[in-house]
């Protein structure tokens, strides 16, 4: 299991990564390489060359601007994972963190990689979603952004063009008093997910107040769950409601492998994701 | 195919390098330095045989080429002991039999590693969480745990000693 050859290339600015990039020729970025490198050791991936963003040191980052956490395309999850600002202001991350791979694959991959990899059993996509990240993707001369719940268009598909590069995701900082939730069921901590759902909220006078819902491990992407987040909103916390929209959800749901069992893990694992949110949030 | 020349430091020792770009760490640990320490199992980072420390933290060397370690520092297994002295996390692996056939040890032991310099002191709960991306066929895993509890309290103890030491 070797590789095939690719051409090396390893700039030291954003600007040279992207002229690199927008020559073409089936060019990849490689960034942590914990989900690319084993897809050219299998030659599921065989790039022709390949942009080594690991010495773009400008792009190693996760920093407060105003009311929005800003994590760069080198940040790695073991340094999203353990970063205070993070625990402060994205539990659910932080938390989640605990379910994604292993230290040692943590300490070389990105979260941006792993955006856009956009693997259907992976956490942070759901995340992204419900948390209503904005993606700022560049390329020579422009960047665009794109909402995470438009970047993920299905299994290993993303929004993002060839010629352009995911450089930085912007995360605003959730409401006082959000609610948050998480739960998976995975052959073991760190291994795919099997189902993942995630979900944030806010309870005012009593009621639910801007719900959102995502899974991830069932459908070909991860994604939110509209009409569930309609079903809750205005609506106060209760067991046979959550009961019921997890029904709902498990009904709507496209499982690609093992349909029946994917969505009795849906209909056990949301409301337990819903109540840990309640309880959570004030 | 074309070559790129670099340095490294392997163990201590600066090393040169010349060698493909999609050379892989693993494969030039083992082929190119003939450091054959360090393992290779499924090539696509799920075992963690080949675990290796790069700046301190442990990574698998499968997953990154050779060539983006220039200027880094590894430890492999092989720089783990002095002379005939092990390490005091591979004697712990020894007396509690914190391995069986060996294959998995190395990553295990840089796994180890990384987590005691992290926290000197793991529950039980903690060394399963942190050795839970290394595979191991052999021993259930039970041994390797007592082992990792064995080597914190060896290092707790050799660090307990340096701290007391007259000035």
């Amino acid at each position: 299991m070797k590789p095939s050859a690719f051409r090396y290339e390893r700039p030291t600015d954003l600007q040279a990564a992207l002229a690199l990039l927008a020559t073409g020729g089936d060019a990849r970025i490689l960034a942590g390489g914990q989900s690319l490198v084993p897809m050219m050791n299998y030659r599921l991936a065989q790039p022709a060359c390949l942009i080594d963003i690991n010495r773009v040191s400008d792009l190693d980052y996760i920093r407060e601007d105003g009311d929005v956490i800003a994590i760069g395309a080198l940040a790695r999850h073991g340094a999203i994972k353990s970063s205070d600002l993070i625990k402060a202001h994205l539990p659910i991350v932080a938390e989640a963190y605990d379910w994604i791979a292993h230290a040692a694959v943590r300490n070389r991959g990105t979260l941006c990689g792993n955006l856009c990899h956009a693997d259907a059993a992976s956490e942070m996509p759901a995340i992204m979603q419900i948390l209503e990240a904005e993606l700022v993707l560049a390329k020579v001369g422009t960047t665009r952004t794109v909402a995470a719940t438009e970047f993920f268009v299905g299994t290993y598909e993303t929004a993002i063009a060839e010629d352009e590069m995911l450089t930085e995701v912007r995360i605003r900082k959730p409401a006082a008093g959000t609610g948050w939730g998480f739960e998976e069921v995975a052959m073991r901590r760190g291994d795919y997910a099997w189902c993942t759902v995630v979900a944030t909220l806010e309870i005012s006078d009593g009621n639910i107040v801007a719900p959102r819902i995502a899974i991830a491990g069932v459908n070909d992407c991860a994604a939110r769950l509209g009409t569930v987040e309609g079903a809750l909103t205005g609506k106060k916390p209760d067991a046979s409601l959550f009961a019921d929209v997890a029904a709902t959800a498990a009904e709507a749901a496209t499982p690609t492998e093992n349909a029946a069992y994917k969505r009795d893990l849906i209909r056990a694992l949301l409301p337990r994701v819903l109540n840990d949110a309640v309880e959570r949030a004030g | 195919m074309t070559k790129v020349s670099f340095q490294l430091t392997v163990n201590g020792r600066v090393r040169e390098a010349s060698v493909p770009p999609r050379m892989l760490l693993s494969d030039f640990i083992r082929h190119e330095l003939a450091m054959p320490g360090t393992h290779v199992g499924c090539e696509h980072g799920v075992c963690g045989s080949c675990n290796v420390m790069l700046d301190g933290k442990a990574v698998r060397s499968c997953l990154m080429f050779a060539i983006q370690a220039e200027g880094s520092e590894i430890t492999t297994v092989e720089g783990l002991a002095t002379g005939d002295d092990l390490h005091p996390i591979q004697q712990a692996f020894w007396e509690e039999h914190g391995l069986q056939c060996g294959f998995c040890t190395p990553g295990m032991l840089a796994t180890a590693q990384e987590l005691l310099a992290e926290n000197s002191d793991p529950t039980d709960d903690e060394i399963r969480e942190a050795i839970s991306g290394n595979l191991c066929r052999c021993t259930g895993y039970e041994f390797v745990i007592s082992a990792i509890r064995s080597a914190s309290v060896k290092l707790r103890a050799a660090q307990a000693e340096t701290t007391l030491q007259p000035v």
